[in-house]
C-alpha cells in the first residue's frame, strides 16, 4: 500500500462520498477547480458522472504551462538560439508552441535543451559544466518559487556566475480575482490549489468571502479528496452560506510554509506580468531582486521579442477564464491534438485541453 | 513538423504517422501493411517469422539486464508473439570510438547467455565503428527468423466481441529500471527490468491451449499504445478494468513520483494475449506454470461497443478512453 494515496482512493469510500453528494445536492452549482491537476483528476477518475447533474465543474487558471504568455515561451526559444548556452525546463514546457517554434523543434535542430525535475539539477549542471551558461526556465505558481529562490541563493553562496533563471513565476490571488470579476464568470465555488496552498496557507484567499462571497476550499488531488471538497462546497452551498474551507489537512496548514515563503520572499518581488488569455495582471508576477540580478536571465542575456500573435480560432483564452469548454472548440481534437497542438492548453499534461483528450469520455 | 523529434521515436502517435507516411508510403506491400511485429511468409511451402529491432538503450547496463540482453529477447519475443519459434538471429554493432573493451566482452556474453537460454543460435553478424560523439557508446541491430512448430495463425482478424485479453504479469517495470538508473533522475528503488525471452512460454501456449487469437509483447508506448494498435481500425473495441491492471507497489510509487501512468510506460518481458472466453482458464494456467507467467492474468474484455477504441472501467464504476501514447515520455529505453 502506498501511504497516504491508497486511502484516498478507496473505492467504498468514493462511493459512499459521491452518494452523500448526490444526496445534497438539490440546486445548480458551479465548482471551479483551480488548479490542473484536480482537471485531471476529474478527468481520469470520471468524478463529474460521480457527483450528480446539479454540479458542474469549470477548469480554472492553474495549470502554470497553459497561462505562460506566447511572449514569454517565444523569449525562452531565442535564449535556446544563445551560443553556449543550455536551457533546462520542467518537461510540460518542452513541447508548446511558441509563434513559430517550440524548444523542443529548437532541440532538434542542434540547441542544447535539457529537461530537469527541478531548478537544482539545473544548478547542479551549471557546477559541473562551468564554461558553458545554463538558463533555468522559472515557471509555476508559489509551489515552485520558493525552489527556484533557493537554487538562486544557492548559486550566490557559492558564487556560481553560469547559472541564471528566466522567472516567470506566478502567483495565485491576483489571477482567481481576474477570472471572477470576468461578467462571464459564471463560477459559484472554488476547488483551492493543493501545493499552492501548501506554501501559502489559506489567509490569500480571505477576499474571496469578504469580497466576493464566493466559497472556497482546498482540496487534495485523490478521488476521495476532491469528493470531501465538493461535499463541503454543496453542503455550503445548499445552507446559502459562504465558506473558506482546508480539506487537505495532511498537507496544508492553515499559516502555509512560512520557511518556504521567507525564502522565496527574500529573492522575488512582486510585478505587472502577462498571463496567457487572461491579459495584464498587476502585482501577479514575480520577479528576480535587484539584490540577485546578476541570476537574472533577462537583464544578463539580450533577448527581445516582437509581440507574439495567437491563432484565432484557439479558445485557450476563454477555457483559462472558465468562460468555455474544449468541446465549444472548433479545432479541439481536429486540428488541436496533443501531437500537433495549437495552444498551451492541449500542450501541458494538466491543460484542459489535454486533461479532455487524454481522459475523454 | 520538418525535423524528426524524440516523440517520433516514442512508439507512440507520431511514430504511428511517420511509419505511415514515410516508410508504408514508398515500401508498401500487404506483408509490411499487417504492421505485425514479425512478418510471416513462405519459402517452398514452408512458413517462415522474420523480424529486425535496433537497441539503443541508455544506459547500457541496467537492474535487470543490460543491452545485450535486451537486443536478444526483443527479437526473440518478436517473433514468439506470431506464434513462431526463434531459430536463428543476427546481430549488428554500431559502436563509438573509445567504447571500453570489457564493457562489449560484457554485452557480447549476455548475448550469447541469453541466446542459449531462449534456445536459438546467433549465426551472422557486423561491426562498424564510429568516431567519438557520431554515437553513444553502442548501438545494437538484431534480426531474427523463426519456424513455426505447430500450424498456428494468429492475427487481430481472428478477434471477436467477448474474447478475453490477458497479461502475463506485472506492467511498467522496464521503463522504470531504465529511467531509474538515468543521470540527474536516480531514485531510490529496487524496481528491475522485466526483460526476459517469451518463446518457451508462448510456445507452450499456443501449443497446447486453443483459441489463441492474438499476441504483442506492450514495449514503447506501454500496454495502452498496443492495446490501441489492435483496436485502431477493427469492428470492436476493448473494455479493461483498472483494478486488474497488475503493477507492483514499488514500480506505482515510482510512477506516482515520476507523474507517469504505468499503461504508458514500456514493458521488455510481458506479452498481451487475446484468447477466446472458452479458453480464458486453460490459457491462464498454461501461462502460471511459466516463471515469466506467473502472474498472468485477465485485465480486459474484447467489445461490441465503442468500436476501434480502448475503454477502461475504474474503479469508481465510470469508464473513460484510454488512448495511444501521445508526444515523447521517455526516450532510449530500449
Amino acid at each position: 500500500m502506498i501511504k497516504y494515496i491508497d486511502e484516498y482512493r478507496d473505492t467504498k469510500l468514493c462511493l459512499s462520498l459521491a452518494e452523500r453528494i448526490r444526496a445534497i445536492s438539490k440546486k445548480p452549482l458551479n465548482i471551479m477547480e483551480v488548479c490542473g491537476g484536480h482537471t485531471m483528476s476529474i478527468r481520469k477518475n470520471g468524478i463529474q458522472k460521480m457527483v450528480g447533474k446539479h454540479i458542474k465543474f469549470i477548469s480554472g487558471p492553474g495549470c502554470p504551462v497553459c497561462v505562460t504568455a506566447i511572449s514569454d515561451i517565444d523569449k525562452a526559444i531565442k535564449l535556446a538560439e544563445n551560443k553556449n548556452t543550455v536551457i533546462c525546463t520542467f518537461g510540460d514546457l518542452f513541447n508548446v508552441p511558441g509563434s513559430i517554434s517550440s524548444l523542443a523543434k529548437e532541440r532538434a535542430s542542434g540547441a542544447d535543451v535539457r529537461v530537469v525535475y527541478s531548478a537544482h539539477d539545473a544548478l547542479e549542471f551549471s557546477k559541473i559544466e562551468p564554461s558553458r551558461r545554463f538558463v533555468f526556465l522559472g515557471i509555476g505558481f508559489e509551489t515552485t518559487a520558493p525552489t527556484v529562490a533557493a537554487s538562486i541563493l544557492e548559486a550566490a553562496k557559492e558564487n556560481v556566475d553560469n547559472y541564471f533563471v528566466l522567472a516567470l513565476n506566478k502567483t495565485m490571488p491576483g489571477a482567481l480575482r481576474a477570472v471572477l470579476d470576468d461578467k462571464d464568470s459564471k463560477v459559484n465555488a472554488l476547488i483551492l490549489p493543493g501545493h499552492v496552498s501548501a506554501i501559502t496557507g489559506l489567509g490569500m484567499y480571505s477576499f474571496l468571502k469578504d469580497d466576493l462571497k464566493i466559497s472556497g476550499c482546498v482540496s487534495g488531488f485523490e478521488p476521495a479528496d476532491m469528493l470531501s471538497a465538493v461535499y463541503i462546497l454543496v453542503e455550503a452551498h445548499e445552507a446559502g452560506r459562504v465558506i473558506l474551507e482546508n480539506a487537505y489537512r495532511r498537507a496544508v496548514k492553515d499559516e502555509g510554509n512560512t520557511k518556504a515563503l521567507g525564502i522565496m520572499n527574500e529573492v522575488f518581488e512582486p510585478c505587472h506580468v502577462e498571463w496567457r488569455g487572461i491579459g495584464m495582471i498587476p502585482g501577479s508576477g514575480l520577479k528576480i531582486k535587484n539584490k540577485y540580478e546578476k541570476f537574472d536571465a533577462d537583464k544578463n542575456f539580450n533577448v527581445t521579442v516582437t509581440r507574439s500573435k495567437e491563432n484565432k480560432a484557439c479558445l485557450c483564452g476563454e477555457i483559462l477564464r472558465g468562460a468555455k469548454t474544449p468541446a465549444d472548440c472548433k479545432l479541439f481534437g481536429k486540428a488541436c491534438t496533443p501531437e500537433n497542438p495549437m495552444g498551451a492548453c492541449m500542450v501541458s499534461s494538466e491543460g484542459t485541453c489535454a486533461a479532455w483528450f487524454r481522459y475523454s469520455e | 513538423m520538418d525535423n524528426i523529434t524524440l516523440a517520433h521515436g516514442s512508439g507512440g502517435k507520431l511514430t504511428h504517422e511517420m511509419i505511415g507516411g514515410i516508410f508504408f508510403k514508398y515500401f508498401k506491400n500487404e506483408m509490411l501493411e499487417r504492421a505485425e511485429d514479425a512478418a510471416v511468409f513462405a519459402i517452398k511451402g514452408k512458413r517462415i517469422a522474420f523480424t529486425t529491432d535496433s537497441f539503443v538503450v541508455k544506459p547500457i547496463f541496467f537492474p535487470g539486464g543490460d543491452i545485450g540482453k535486451l537486443a536478444v529477447c526483443g527479437t526473440v519475443n518478436d517473433l514468439a508473439v506470431v506464434g513462431a519459434t526463434p531459430k536463428y538471429i543476427s546481430c549488428a554493432f554500431i559502436i563509438e570510438e573509445g567504447f571500453s573493451f570489457s564493457d562489449l566482452e560484457k554485452i557480447v556474453k549476455s548475448m550469447a547467455d541469453w541466446a542459449k537460454d531462449a534456445g536459438l543460435k546467433i549465426v551472422t553478424g557486423d561491426t562498424k565503428v564510429v568516431g567519438r560523439g557520431e554515437a553513444d557508446g553502442i548501438f545494437i541491430n538484431t534480426s531474427g527468423i523463426g519456424v513455426f512448430e505447430k500450424d498456428v495463425k494468429l492475427g487481430a482478424e481472428k478477434i471477436k466481441p467477448g474474447d478475453k485479453v490477458i497479461l502475463t504479469g506485472n506492467i511498467a517495470d522496464h521503463g522504470l529500471a531504465v529511467l531509474g538508473k538515468r543521470k540527474g533522475l536516480e531514485f531510490e528503488s529496487e524496481i528491475v527490468s522485466d526483460v526476459a525471452p517469451l518463446n518457451k512460454m508462448l510456445l507452450e501456449l499456443t501449443k497446447k491451449v486453443g483459441g489463441v487469437k492474438f499476441m504483442r509483447d506492450p514495449t514503447r508506448g506501454g500496454v495502452a499504445t498496443t492495446l490501441n494498435e489492435i483496436t485502431e481500425g477493427r469492428k470492436f473495441g476493448i473494455l479493461i478494468e483498472e483494478k486488474n491492471i497488475p503493477v507492483s507497489e514499488n514500480a506505482r510509487a515510482a510512477c506516482e513520483i515520476l507523474g507517469l501512468e504505468p499503461l504508458y510506460v514500456a514493458n521488455e518481458g510481458k506479452a498481451i494475449i487475446v484468447v477466446s472466453s472458452k479458453n480464458e482458464k486453460k490459457a491462464l494456467s498454461s501461462l502460471r506454470k511459466n516463471k515469466y507467467g506467473k502472474y498472468a492474468v485477465t485485465v480486459g474484455t474484447v467489445t461490441k461497443n465503442n468500436p476501434g477504441k480502448v475503454c477502461l472501467l475504474t474503479a469508481y464504476g465510470t469508464v473513460r478512453i484510454v488512448d495511444m501514447l501521445s508526444g515523447e515520455q521517455l526516450p532510449r529505453i530500449c
